[in-house]
């Protein structure tokens, strides 16, 4: 099961080294991983979409809070929470009919074209992790030339105490 | 992390300005080092420069690994941290066995290293190397020093780091032009962390409902690893097994912590532990784990280890409590307090039932070995050992047969007086431990049991015990094998010796040498190169003369003894088995 988990850290060189390492060392695959500063700029938060059996997972995220500059580490695969991914995706178009179809079937995901050219366009998409895939499935029978993809975030639905225990 | 307003501060009220260097011998003396061992070179040479005014001793080792190794024993000794300093590059990749194995054991060390200036890092540059990633996933954390500004509060915040919480190395790699650079910042009187809070209160639900469990377990047993050692915990620990008649095992990494002269003791559990200890843990109904955590050579086979148990783990580290084994309660906190609080909450009881099963079981299946009156069992200098020293000394060990024999035919009646590798299981690491060791507890008898082979890795640091005039007595006991090896080779591989005989004699057609001498080398004489006393013994009415010679030296002494080659450590427990398919023999 693929499991998103969110790791508040404290913004230094090295950190994400030793986040990563501690799950790779593990023989575990990131699928993705998002860093980025939070309101305060001396903390960051990773988002690190990892697929594993829980018991595995929880040991893992165990072993990430307990590291020297990590405040706060949260699964958040089950709690309510929303989560999202952005995707820049280049489709070839064969011809006019074609790319009317692509177009079309990115309006049914509310994505945006946001480049074409004569034998291509790039989408701009974003929703869950669900939607993405569905929406990448649907593109299979087209041909995807090149995309790029943000890595899932996840928030919590509701505000929480996000007081990190021991504190 | 750059503390400006601090460092304006500092440099306001006029302090003096020091350079980086100065701030690493100001920084061990703030935090009480007595004793740095280390070894030098081109990227630490500023440090060795204000070394030499330094207030504390110096010890130079042989090698950087032996230096660690040297801090751990010292470490383990005295229950204070470790200090090293070595240079860049092959310097710090050295100590990363040494860094290791303190990591898995749980020690507290600070190991300062040279890297070459800042603006070279990267480039290729001489003695360079990533010794931030190399160490990362073998010390509890690592600091890369930017600027002498922040020095003083990163040597204040590894001390910290090291001893607090559940112990382990901490790295400084510091960079060559931050060692020249200048700074007027002081040491913190205190240090706080934003993300790092190893003070846990006891959680005083968790205790109750442990005290609940035990006055209601009919089959108590108290399984006791290396958090009740670094927990200071041996006292209440004793306490609470005395209080409610709870059998206790322990641990590799807990020798001592339980005195094993106590009816209640039921040493060593695992797979080379006590039939008593094994059994009981098969058979109790409550197991409490106080700072253990469930090692695969205590465990074997998961699925099958205390399955008639309710299982409660106490341990300072969180991601350790419900690791390998289920746990049925976990309690956060260090050995002690939480010991402390459950004490007044358990009832006295007896539990004669249990207690009468667990001393049958300790009359019935002793450790024996098959005694010869030709030839040396390496059990009965093991024996020998205990009765020379009466008990009193500190034993350290590197890996393998004889490390096993230590725990079973020498009994620990007090923390700290057996030191060896556990988690790692490092070979050359007896040696080195023994003399640091010796630094931190300088009146007592300290006794190196090792293998020819262990000894071997790291035999060049018997010079510094030498030269610094240190009485270890070094034991090796050498049967010409890899022992511990051939021994799973012979029960599991069907006696085909493979790259274990460090003799010539009946090597594997691919290992065959011709016209080598026999046997290499001539511990003796290699001893006596060394500068030490030495003397080889053969015959079993020899050990114990050697060894009183040398205890009562007050000298330097490497015993060599020559015992019976194929002799196996029993009982084992096979890898991943359950306690019912023991291999024991009896004699």
């Amino acid at each position: 099961m693929k499991h998103i988990i969110n790791c508040l850290v404290e913004n230094q060189p090295g950190v994400l080294a030793r986040i990563v390492g501690l799950i790779s060392g593990r023989g575990y695959n990131i699928e993705t991983l998002n860093v980025g500063p939070t309101a305060d700029p001396t903390v960051s938060k990773m988002t690190i979409v990892v697929p594993g059996d829980s018991h595995v997972i929880e040991q893992v995220t165990r072993q990430l809070a307990k590291q020297i500059n990590v405040i706060e580490v949260v699964d958040m695969t089950n709690r309510r929470h929303i989560n999202r991914e952005l995707i820049l995706v280049r489709v070839a178009t064969k011809s006019y009919a074609n790319r009317a179809e692509i177009v079309d079937l990115a309006a049914l995901f509310t994505a945006r074209v946001v480049a074409v050219q004569e034998d291509s366009v790039m989408i701009q998409m974003a929703g869950n992790q669900e939607t993405v895939a569905d929406f990448l499935h649907l593109l299979k029978p087209y041909e995807i030339v090149d995309i790029s993809r943000s890595g899932v975030i996840a928030v919590d639905r509701e505000l929480v105490d996000s007081t990190p225990k021991n504190a | 992390m750059k503390d400006k307003s601090a460092t304006e501060k500092a440099t306001n009220t006029a302090q003096p300005l020091k350079t980086g260097a100065q701030c690493v011998i100001d920084g061990l003396v703030q935090e009480g080092c007595e004793v740095l061992f280390g070894y030098p070179g081109g990227a630490v040479l500023d440090i060795f420069n204000c070394l030499y005014d330094a207030p504390f001793q110096f010890v130079l080792s042989r090698h950087e690994q032996g230096a660690v190794h040297m801090a751990d024993g010292y470490a383990r000794a005295t229950g204070k941290p470790g200090c090293c300093l070595v240079t860049s590059g092959p310097g710090a990749t050295n100590t990363v066995t040494g860094l290791a194995t303190a990591y898995m054991d749980g020690i507290p060390l600070v190991c300062i290293c040279g890297q070459v200036a800042l603006n070279m890092i990267g480039n290729d540059a001489f003695q360079e190397a990533d010794v931030m990633g190399i160490t990362r996933p073998v010390t509890k954390h690592n600091f890369l020093v930017r600027d002498a500004d922040e020095l003083p509060g990163i040597i204040a915040q590894a001390f910290y780091i090291a001893t607090t919480g559940k112990p382990g190395p901490v790295v400084i790699d510091l960079p060559k032009n931050v060692q020249k650079q200048k700074t007027a910042v002081l040491p913190p009187t205190q240090v706080a962390m934003r993300a790092y809070h190893p003070d846990i209160a006891v959680d005083s639900a968790a205790v109750a409902k442990l005290a609940d469990l035990i006055n209601r377990a009919e089959r108590p047993l108290l399984y006791a690893g290396g958090g009740a050692v670094s927990g200071n915990a041996s006292e209440v620990l004793t306490s609470l097994a005395h209080k409610a008649n709870i059998p206790v095992c322990t641990t590799l990494m807990a020798m001592g912590v339980f005195s094993e002269d106590d009816p209640l003791a039921l040493r060593m559990v695992g797979m080379h532990g006590s039939v008593a200890a094994n059994y009981a843990i098969d058979h109790c109904d409550l197991l409490i784990s106080v700072g253990a955590r469930f090692d695969d050579r205590v465990t074997g086979k998961i699925s099958a280890f205390a399955s008639r148990a309710t299982i409660v783990h106490i341990d300072i580290d969180r991601s350790a409590i419900g690791k390998s084994v289920r746990s049925d309660l976990g309690i956060e906190g260090y050995a002690k307090p939480v010991l402390e609080a459950v004490l007044p909450l358990v009832k006295q009881a007896t539990h004669n039932e249990w207690i009468e099963q667990v001393n049958l079981w300790k009359a019935r299946f002793p450790f024996v070995y098959p005694e010869q009156s030709d030839v040396i069992m390496p059990q009965y200098v093991i024996e020998q050992i205990h009765a020379v020293s009466k008990g009193q000394a500190v034993i350290t060990t590197d890996v393998g047969q004889h490390q096993m024999w230590s725990t079973q035919y020498f009994r620990y009646t007090h923390p700290r007086n057996f030191i060896s590798s556990g988690g790692l299981g490092t070979m050359g690491f007896g040696l080195p431990a023994c003399i640091g060791a010796q630094f931190g507890r300088k009146d007592e008898l300290v006794v190196c049991i090792t293998g020819d082979g262990g000894v071997q890795m790291n035999f060049q640091e018997l010079v510094v015990a030498v030269e610094h005039r240190l009485p270890i007595v070094v034991v090796i006991i050498n049967n010409g094998y890899l022992g511990m090896v051939r021994q799973w080779q012979e029960l599991f591989y069907g006696k085909r010796y493979s790259g274990v005989m460090l003799s010539q004699h009946k090597r594997a057609p691919n290992e065959h040498i011709d016209e080598a001498p026999v046997y290499l080398p001539d511990f003796v004489k290699m001893a006596e190169a060394h500068g030490a006393c030495a003397r080889r013994v053969a015959k079993p009415e020899e050990v114990a003369p050697a060894l009183k010679e040398a205890f009562e030296s007050r000298k330097t002494w490497v015993i060599e003894c020559i015992v019976s080659p194929e002799a196996n450590v029993f009982p084992m427990i096979p890898p991943g088995a359950h306690v019912a398919e023991m291999i024991n023999r009896t004699v």
